[in-house]
C-alpha cells in the first residue's frame, strides 16, 4: 500500500511541478484529460485485466461517445427535418428490416441453395429500397444551409445526458461485434475490433446529414459556465482580484475545476463500482474463466456469453469517456480520431499501470497523459542540443527538428514494450 | 461493339486495377499467413513492416537516383528492392531477437505476442516517419504506361481506351514470379520442408531433429522478402504514405483469414477476392451498363453501390460474414 501512495504521490508531483514550472492553466488542462484517459484506461482493463479479452477498437467507441454528445446536445435543425428528416427515419428503418428478414429468413427456410437465394434475394431488395428513400433524404438534409448546418441537429438536451447515453451506444456496437466475434480464436477479436473502429470512423466522417462529417460540429453546450460571461460577473471578478488574480486567468483556472470535478466524480464512481465487481463473486468467475477457460467451462459457466458481457461494459466506459472528452473539447471533429492516440496509447497506459488491477490503470492513465504531453516539449529540447553542431539551414537540421513530434510514437512503443518484457504486471499488480 | 466497349470498360477500371490491387494485398497476406503458421500470432506490425521495407527501397532509389544509375524503362525501385529486403530482413530478425525470442521461449499466450507485436508496430511507425516523414512520397520513375488509352483507342478504333499502367503490369508479374518460388521453396526444399512440418506439429518437427530457431529465422526472413515486395508495389502503384500502409493491415488481415490463417494458397485466395469485392462495389457502373444494357434499361444514376470511402468496410464485410459462417476460412486454415 505504501509503495502504491508512494506512486501516485509521484505522479501527483509530476502535475504539481508542471504547474510551477509550466502554468496552472496547463497542469490543470493535462489533468482533465488524464482523468478522462484514466476513464478509458478503466474500460479497457476490465475487458484486458478482468478476461483477458483484446479489444484494438478503442478509438471507435470512443468516437462513438463524441457522436452521443452531438445527437443529444445540439438543438434539432427544423429546416432539416422538414427537408427529409422522415424519410431519413423511414430509410433507416428500411435498412434495419432488412438485416431483420435476412436473419429471418437464414433461420427459417431450410439450409440449401433456396435458402442461399432467399437471402441474397432479400438484402437486394431491401438494398435497392434503401438507396432509394436514403439518396434523396440524404440529399436534401445536406442541402440545408451547407455552410453552417446541413444535418439534422440533435435533440436539445442537457450535454450531460450524453455520457450514459455515448456509453449506450458504444455497448451497442460492442455486442454485435462481440457477438461474431467472440468464442473464436483470441486474435480474431483484435482484428474484428481494428476493423470496426475503421469502419466508424469513416461513417463519421463521411455521413454529413447526421454530424457534419469532416465539417465539424462546433459549440456544443457546456454543463459549466462560460468564461466570457464568468469574467462579466462583478462577483466573480472580486473574487478572483482577491485571490490576487486576474479576471481571464481565474476565469479559465475556474471552469477547468468545475470540469475536473464532474470527471472527478465519474472516475470514482467508476473506481468504486468497478472494486466492487472485482471483488464480487461475479469478479472472482471472470478471473478464473481468465487464468483457465478449459476449467471455467466444466464448472457450468458460459464462457462465450461472460466474454460478451464484460466486452459490452467495457466498451460502454469507452464510450462514455468519449463522450466526456468532446464535451470538454466543445466541438467533435471526426478528423482527429487517430488509431495510434486514442487506441494504442491507452493500451500503453493500462499496462504500464498494472493490468488487472484497476488502481494501477488509473494511476498509468495519468502518468502515461502526462509524458503524452511532456514528451514533445522534452523532445524537442534534447532534439535541439543534440543539433547544436549542426549548421543553422542545414536541411538534416532542419529534418531532425521537424521529426520531433513522431519521436512520441517511438517513445510509446519502447515503453510498452520494455514494461511488457521487463515488469509485465505494471507498476501496481493485480493482487 | 457496344459489348466490347463495354467489356474494355470493365478491363480499364475494374478487372486490371483489382488484379493489381489483389496481388499487392495477396503478398502481404503470404507474410501474415506465414508467421502465423510458424510463429502462431497475428502480427500486428505487418503494416508498418511493408512501410519499412517501401521507405528503404525508397532511400536506395534516391541513392541510385542521385547517382544516376538507372534501368529505363523500369522502375529504379526495382534494382533498389534487393537491398530494401536485405535491410528489413536484418531489421526483422533484430526485432525478434531482441522481443519475439523470449516471448517464445516463455511460451505465452499467443495473445501476449500479439501485444509485442504491437509494441513493434508503434516503433516501427515512429522510425519510419522520422526518417521519411508523413508524407506522400512518389518514387516511380519508369515509363508511366504499357499500353495508353489514346494508343488503344487508334488501334482497335473503340470508343474506350484502355491504359495498362506499368506499376500495375510489374506487380502482376512480381507477384507470379514471388508466389512460384515461394511455393518452390516450400515444398521442394529441405527448409521449406522442415518449416511445413513445424507448422503442422511443432513436437513432432522437434522430434525429428528440425531446429525451431533456423525455421523461425527463415521465417523472418521470408516475410521481410514479402512484405517489403508488397509495399513497393503498392507504393509503385499508388504512393507511399506511411498511414496508408497502417491502413492496409485491415485488407491484409482480412484476406488471410478469409482463406484460412496459416494456409498459403488460402491467403493469395483471399487477396484477390478482397480486392475483387473492393472494387466491383465501390465502381460506379453507369458507363457498363449504359454500353452493355438496352437503351431503355441504361441507369440514370451513377450506379455506384458504395462509395470509396467505405472500401474498407467491404473487407471488413467480408471478414465478418466468414467470421460467422466459416470461421476457419474458406481453405481450411489452423486453429490455436
Amino acid at each position: 500500500m505504501n509503495r502504491n501512495a508512494l506512486l501516485f504521490g509521484g505522479v501527483a508531483l509530476l502535475y504539481v511541478l508542471t504547474g510551477f514550472f509550466q502554468s496552472w492553466n496547463t497542469a490543470l488542462a493535462i489533468f482533465n484529460m488524464g482523468l478522462i484517459s484514466a476513464i478509458m484506461a478503466l474500460g479497457v482493463n476490465i475487458q484486458w485485466g478482468y478476461a483477458g479479452l483484446f479489444n484494438v477498437g478503442i478509438m471507435g467507441f470512443v468516437a462513438l461517445g463524441g457522436l452521443a454528445t452531438v445527437l443529444v446536445s445540439m438543438p434539432p435543425v427544423g429546416e432539416a427535418w422538414a427537408a427529409g428528416g422522415g424519410r431519413m427515419l423511414a430509410a433507416l428503418a428500411v435498412g434495419a428490416a432488412t438485416v431483420a428478414a435476412g436473419i429471418l429468413a437464414y433461420r427459417r427456410v431450410t439450409a440449401g441453395r433456396l435458402r442461399v437465394l432467399a437471402v441474397i434475394a432479400v438484402f437486394g431488395v431491401g438494398f435497392v429500397l434503401y438507396r432509394a428513400l436514403f439518396d434523396p433524404a440524404r440529399d436534401a438534409i445536406e442541402a440545408v444551409d451547407a455552410a453552417s448546418t446541413g444535418y439534422l441537429g440533435g435533440m436539445s438536451l442537457p450535454i450531460l445526458l450524453a455520457w450514459p447515453l455515448g456509453g449506450l451506444l458504444a455497448a451497442g456496437a460492442a455486442w454485435l461485434i462481440g457477438k461474431t466475434a467472440l468464442g473464436l480464436r483470441s486474435d480474431y477479436l483484435a482484428i474484428a475490433t481494428l476493423g470496426i473502429a475503421e469502419i466508424i470512423i469513416a461513417v463519421m466522417k463521411n455521413e454529413d446529414w447526421m454530424a457534419r462529417g469532416v465539417k465539424n460540429v462546433v459549440g456544443l453546450p457546456r454543463p459549466v459556465p462560460y468564461e466570457v460571461d464568468l469574467q462579466e460577473s462583478t462577483g466573480f471578478v472580486e473574487r478572483a482580484a482577491w485571490l490576487g488574480l486576474d479576471p481571464a486567468t481565474a476565469s479559465s483556472l475556474w471552469v477547468k475545476l468545475l470540469y475536473a470535478g464532474l470527471f472527478l466524480v465519474v472516475l470514482l464512481a467508476l473506481i468504486w463500482l468497478t472494486q466492487m465487481a472485482l471483488n464480487s463473486p461475479w469478479g472472482r468467475m471472470m478471473r478464473a474463466i481468465r487464468d483457465n477457460e478449459v476449467a471455467a467451462e466444466a464448472m457450468g459457466k458460459h464462457v462465450t456469453r461472460r466474454h460478451l458481457q464484460i466486452f459490452v461494459i467495457g466498451s460502454a466506459i469507452c464510450g462514455m469517456a468519449g463522450a466526456m472528452m468532446t464535451t470538454l473539447d466543445g466541438q467533435l471533429t471526426p478528423g482527429t480520431y487517430q488509431p495510434l492516440r486514442f487506441t494504442f496509447l491507452v493500451w500503453v497506459m493500462v499496462i504500464v499501470g498494472g493490468s488487472g488491477n484497476n488502481w494501477g490503470s488509473v494511476l498509468g492513465g495519468f502518468l502515461i497523459w502526462w509524458l503524452w504531453i511532456q514528451v514533445e516539449p522534452i523532445g524537442g529540447a534534447i532534439m535541439h542540443i543534440v543539433t547544436l553542431p549542426l549548421p543553422d539551414g542545414s536541411g538534416l537540421k532542419e529534418h531532425l527538428l521537424d521529426s520531433v513530434q513522431h519521436i512520441r510514437l517511438l517513445t510509446m512503443g519502447v515503453v510498452l514494450l520494455l514494461v511488457l518484457r521487463f515488469s509485465p504486471r505494471g507498476l501496481i499488480p493485480e493482487r | 461493339m457496344d459489348l466490347l466497349n463495354a467489356l474494355v470498360v470493365l478491363l480499364n477500371f475494374v478487372i486490371i486495377p483489382a488484379t493489381a490491387y489483389g496481388s499487392q494485398l495477396a503478398l502481404g497476406a503470404l507474410g501474415v499467413t506465414l508467421i502465423y503458421g510458424i510463429l502462431r500470432f497475428s502480427n500486428f506490425a505487418h503494416g508498418d513492416t511493408m512501410a519499412f521495407g517501401a521507405m528503404v527501397t525508397i532511400l536506395f532509389t534516391w541513392a541510385f537516383q542521385a547517382m544516376g544509375v538507372s534501368i529505363q524503362p523500369l522502375p529504379t525501385a526495382l534494382l533498389a528492392l534487393p537491398f530494401g529486403i536485405a535491410v528489413t530482413a536484418g531489421m526483422m530478425l533484430l526485432t525478434d531477437r531482441w522481443v519475439y525470442r523470449f516471448y517464445r521461449a516463455q511460451k505465452v499466450k499467443p495473445i501476449i505476442l500479439v501485444m509485442a507485436s504491437l509494441g513493434v508496430m508503434f516503433v516501427l511507425n515512429g522510425i519510419v516517419r522520422v526518417i521519411i516523414g508523413p508524407g506522400e512520397q512518389q518514387f516511380n520513375d519508369g515509363a508511366r504506361f504499357i499500353i495508353r488509352a489514346r494508343d488503344f483507342k487508334e488501334m482497335t478504333g473503340l470508343n474506350e481506351g484502355l491504359a495498362f499502367k506499368t506499376s500495375q503490369g510489374i506487380t502482376i508479374v512480381v507477384t507470379i514470379i514471388a508466389v512460384i518460388a515461394l511455393f518452390w521453396f516450400l515444398n521442394r526444399t529441405r527448409t521449406g520442408k522442415s518449416m511445413r512440418a513445424y507448422s503442422d506439429n511443432e513436437d513432432l518437427a522437434l522430434l525429428s531433429g528440425i531446429n525451431p530457431e533456423k525455421v523461425v529465422r527463415v521465417t523472418w526472413i521470408l516475410a521481410a522478402i514479402l512484405a517489403t515486395t508488397a509495399g513497393v508495389l503498392y507504393g509503385l502503384d499508388k504512393a507511399f504514405k506511411p498511414f496508408t500502409y497502417f491502413q492496409l493491415l485491415l485488407p491484409v488481415f482480412a484476406s488471410a483469414i478469409v482463406g484460412g490463417l496459416g494456409n498459403p494458397l488460402g491467403a493469395i485466395a483471399g487477396g484477390y477476392i478482397i480486392a475483387f469485392s473492393e472494387v466491383t462495389l465501390t465502381y460506379a457502373w453507369k458507363k457498363v451498363a449504359t454500353y452493355a444494357l438496352p437503351e431503355s434499361l441504361a441507369p440514370d444514376g451513377l450506379a455506384q453501390l458504395l462509395s470509396t470511402d467505405y472500401k474498407y468496410a467491404v473487407s471488413f464485410t467480408i471478414l465478418v460474414i466468414v467470421l460467422i459462417f466459416k470461421p476457419y476460412g474458406l481453405f481450411r486454415g489452423k486453429a490455436v
